[in-house]
């Protein structure tokens, strides 16, 4: 009974920080209450028993990305301008379209055979490292050494997008 | 199993509340035009596709699903490296970084 | 030497100096082109003579599959017997006479290898067209001697008066003859749907066999043969081409418009003389467009100033008389007249060229006269041929057409009589051509006379070959009152081994009507031949100018206006409905039609371009919405529609 509310207290927090990270006028405030959601996230994993994408969550979004939007803003130092936003019939429409997509998702949760179901007490072990790291550096390895190369890339384009335009002619 | 009845520990509650969170992301996506808020929300909606994976792979007790969760962290890393050092370019030549700015290729 | 050897011998030496002359000849010195084409047409000639005396039956010389699948299997192979064999002596033979002309007659040309390349393609098309077994071969000559004959028409195409009237000329019977080979093509394909093959002795076989044939499918077969015939022969209503092709070389008129290639709708008719014989209807036709043909043209000849053209119109003249031959079913009588024909005609037109070389490119009898003198040798051979055309006893015309006549006064009275007023116009305009052209005085003037002369021993040489076979060529086939045991040796010697031919007899006339015959065919001639030797010789009458014509004379100078109706009944409307299609169908619709659909798209495009805004809500947007509705359709198809 506990974690009937604790999963619902939990679920409507998300929710509520989510919405914020987009009513929120200041840019500063988003990624504040982004990092927020991803607590709850991470919240919601170690409830289903993933305990190592917890800890990746945890590390990864609410640690490495989120700081590196904080980065971001700083530089651009975006304080001083207004934040721009879209006309108040384009929001309408966009809050038309998001609440027709949910109702639709909605609607076709309503026929899954998951509906009602709690997750499997014998098999609640998939979630942990142990397990993970054998699937990881068995069945997936090759994909898991190729991320590297992508890492590779994607710095490098940071680097090279990153920098000045003279310092590449240089 | 008694669990019918428990709305908590359903997992239909994960996927009510990731549809949720991937609606909320594609609304901010729709009506912000920040480009970083923009990057944000996309990220938040990555986030609910994950935590619908991870629902899933607890339902059917596979790890695949979470393997795959790892790969889509790891690429919304490389991700976000790249857009925010797009951003910081774009920034620099327009010096704005509202998105609607940006429709040079238009015509 | 194997016969089968002798055969690809004989086909591949015209074709080797096709090819180098073709390849090699602008660089070659012109004896040396005149002499290979003219050397390897007469060793093809050579080698026919060795066919032509070990010949024994019928044989197939098979050479390679060209068609091989299912049922339908179409072969290179060439067929060995007296047909074949005498169409090839006849070709090789003159042809190798007539390119020994041309080795005069051509020397001053500037296309002279050309000239000897197509003559040489034209012969091994010619041979390809005769000695194929089956109707394929046939008909791959049939169409490499008519392109042959399209290129020598409009040889000097390039002519600074008269090239566009030469290329017109050329158009104009490449055309004609597509009409006929279409013929050739539908009675191709009927053939093989009624008997599944082409060779001539299967399908022989098979109408021997099945004589329940005789309906209509052989009726339109052997229709579609004869308008084949009419097209390559020349015979109404595609006749006027022949004429017009006079503007070709005129060694070319002799070979190819006179002597062989026009002859091969005679051929093909002979070759297949047992699908005809169970269509009598055609047969009909056959002699009655014969008829009409050598009526008309004789009537057409009598007054054409163009020594050419008097002798084009008497080909179509003759020609149709072989028609009427065939048409009584007479097919060694027709065949005879053939090989006569092509020596007397040869003659006359080589004589003729030897006159306008001589004359140095004039054309016009009017202004001849008096070449007798001048031109001794041209004058005397000229003067044969046109005995042997009018039928003066003895020469070889005279038993030719005798035959002729006599299966027409057997068969069909009615055909007699037209006969005998189309023989009769023919030495009525023969030896009108002959007396204004040697006798009185030189019309030409003073200039052009000092510089009339004989030709060169190249040219004169065949002349005089050519008038011996024309005297003694009636020796082939004596009729029954004289030398018992030589008399009809041609219809024996091809009866003997061609397919078909010993199942048809021809008729022999008993002796009083015979002697009867001839004397009358004799008188005439002769009649003709005095009384054109007193009008024009001693009287001194003249080809009147074209104004002064009288009626008649007009009607026949100016061809019937066949070519008139032709253009008025066929070209117009053609022109007209070309005009049509140029101006209102493909402009108004189609080119209109596609500039409205090009507008219809650039106005849609420019529509749909407003949707591509550039802001990147409005694009998620309806990403958003196209989610949405793919959802929305799987929820539907499972929920709903299962």
């Amino acid at each position: 009974m506990s974690l009937q509310i604790i999963s619902i207290i939990l679920g409507s927090l998300t929710l509520a920080s989510a919405l914020m990270v987009v009513l929120s006028k200041h840019p500063i405030r988003s990624v504040i209450y982004l990092v927020v959601t991803f607590f709850f996230i991470t919240s919601m994993y170690i409830m289903m028993n993933a305990q190592f994408l917890a800890i990746v969550n945890m590390i990864v979004y609410a640690g490495a990305i989120m700081v590196l939007f904080l980065f971001v803003l700083m530089l651009l130092n975006l304080n001083k301008e207004m934040e721009p936003m879209n006309t108040k019939g384009a929001q309408l429409a966009a809050f038309i379209a998001g609440g027709s997509l949910f109702l639709v998702l909605i609607t076709a949760l309503k026929d899954t055979l998951i509906l009602g179901q709690t997750y499997r007490q014998q098999d609640n072990s998939i979630g942990l490292v142990k397990e993970l790291g054998n699937l990881l550096f068995t069945k997936y390895v090759v994909a898991f050494e190729l991320t590297s190369i992508l890492f590779i890339a994607a710095m490098v384009g940071a680097i090279l997008l990153a920098k000045r335009e003279k310092q590449i002619i240089e | 199993m008694q669990a019918a009845s428990s709305i908590g520990t359903s997992l239909d509650f994960f996927l009510f509340v990731s549809f949720a969170l991937f609606t909320i992301g594609a609304i901010g996506a729709m009506t912000r035009k920040n480009m970083i808020v923009l990057l944000m929300c996309i990220e938040l909606m990555l986030n609910a596709v994950n935590l619908m994976l991870v629902t899933f792979s607890t339902y059917y007790g596979n790890g695949d699903a979470q393997i795959f969760v790892f790969f889509t962290m790891v690429v919304a890393a490389a991700e976000a490296t790249v857009g925010l050092s797009i951003i910081i370019m774009a920034y620099r030549n327009l010096k704005s970084i509202d998105i609607d700015m940006y429709n040079q290729l238009k015509n | 030497m194997a016969k089968d050897l002798t055969l690809l011998l004989l086909l591949a030496l015209p074709l080797l100096g096709f090819a180098v002359n073709g390849l090699f000849g602008k660089n070659l010195p012109k004896i040396m082109v005149g002499s290979l084409a003219t050397g390897v047409v007469f060793a093809a000639f050579l080698l026919a003579t060795t066919l032509f005396s070990g010949l024994h039956g019928t044989q197939i010389v098979h050479l390679f599959n060209i068609i091989d699948f299912d049922q339908l299997q179409i072969n290179a192979s060439f067929q060995i017997d007296a047909l074949s064999v005498w169409m090839t002596l006849i070709i090789t033979g003159i042809g190798s006479l007539i390119h020994l002309f041309s080795m005069g007659y051509m020397s001053h040309d500037e296309g002279y290898h050309k000239f000897f390349t197509y003559l040489n393609l034209f012969i091994f098309s010619m041979l390809l067209l005769v000695l194929g077994s089956n109707y394929f071969v046939l008909f791959f000559g049939w169409e490499g001697v008519g392109m042959c004959s399209y290129l020598l028409i409009s040889f000097h195409y390039n002519d600074a008066q008269k090239g566009l009237a030469n290329s017109l000329a050329g158009r104009k019977a490449f055309i004609m003859n597509r009409i006929g080979d279409v013929g050739l093509l539908l009675a191709l394909f009927m053939l093989l749907g009624q008997f599944n093959t082409l060779e001539f002795l299967q399908i022989g076989a098979a109408v021997q066999q099945n004589t329940a044939l005789q309906g209509g499918a052989m009726f339109f077969i052997t229709l579609s043969l004869f308008i084949a015939a009419t097209g390559k022969s020349a015979q109404i209503p595609l006749f006027t081409w022949l004429p017009d092709a006079m503007a070709g070389p005129t060694p070319v008129s002799a070979l190819i418009h006179a002597a062989t290639m026009v002859t091969a709708g005679i051929y093909l008719t002979v070759r297949s003389n047992f699908l005809f014989e169970l269509a009598p209807f055609t047969k009909d036709i056959m002699l009655y467009v014969g008829l009409a043909t050598t009526l008309f043209a004789a009537f057409m000849a009598l007054r054409q100033n163009d020594i050419k053209k008097v002798l084009a119109y008497s080909t179509v003249s003759q020609l149709g008389l072989m028609f009427v031959a065939l048409g009584f079913g007479a097919y060694t009588v027709a065949l005879f007249h053939v090989t006569t024909h092509a020596f007397f005609k040869a003659l006359l037109f080589l004589g003729s060229g030897s006159v306008i070389h001589g004359m140095h490119e004039e054309q016009d009898i009017r202004k001849m006269g008096g070449l007798a003198k001048l031109m001794p040798v041209t004058h005397f051979t000229f003067l044969i041929g046109t005995m042997a055309i009018s039928g003066i006893p003895f020469l070889s015309g005279f038993f030719s057409k005798d035959e002729i006549m006599a299966q027409a006064l057997h068969h069909n009275s009615f055909a007699y009589v037209v006969l005998v007023i189309a023989v009769t116009m023919t030495a009525i305009y023969m030896f009108r051509l002959y007396f204004l052209t040697f006798h009185g005085a030189f019309r030409g003037g003073e200039a052009l006379k000092s510089k009339v002369h004989e030709s060169g021993l190249s040219m004169t040489l065949p002349l005089v070959l050519l008038a011996v076979l024309s005297i003694f060529g009636g020796l082939l086939n004596l009729p029954g009152l004289f030398f018992k045991g030589a008399a009809h040796w041609f219809d024996h010697y091809l009866s003997h081994s061609t397919f078909g031919l010993s199942e048809v007899h021809n008729v022999h006339l008993d002796f009083n009507t015979s002697i009867g015959l001839m004397l009358f065919a004799s008188a005439v001639a002769i009649g003709v031949m005095i009384w054109a030797y007193l009008n024009y010789a001693k009287r001194g009458a003249l080809a009147k100018e074209d104004t002064a014509l009288s009626g008649w004379e007009r009607l026949s100078a100016q061809k019937l206006y066949v070519d008139e109706i032709y253009h008025a009944a066929f070209v117009k409307p053609l022109l007209a409905l070309s005009h049509f299609i140029g101006k209102v169908v493909d402009i108004q619709i189609l080119r209109n039609g596609i500039y409205a659909l090009a507008d219809g798209i650039l106005h849609s495009a420019n529509l749909t371009r407003k949707w591509q805004t550039g802001f990147l809500s409005s694009y998620l947007f309806w990403m958003i919405f196209g989610l949405i509705t793919f959802i929305a359709y799987y929820i539907l198809k499972l929920s709903v529609w299962h």
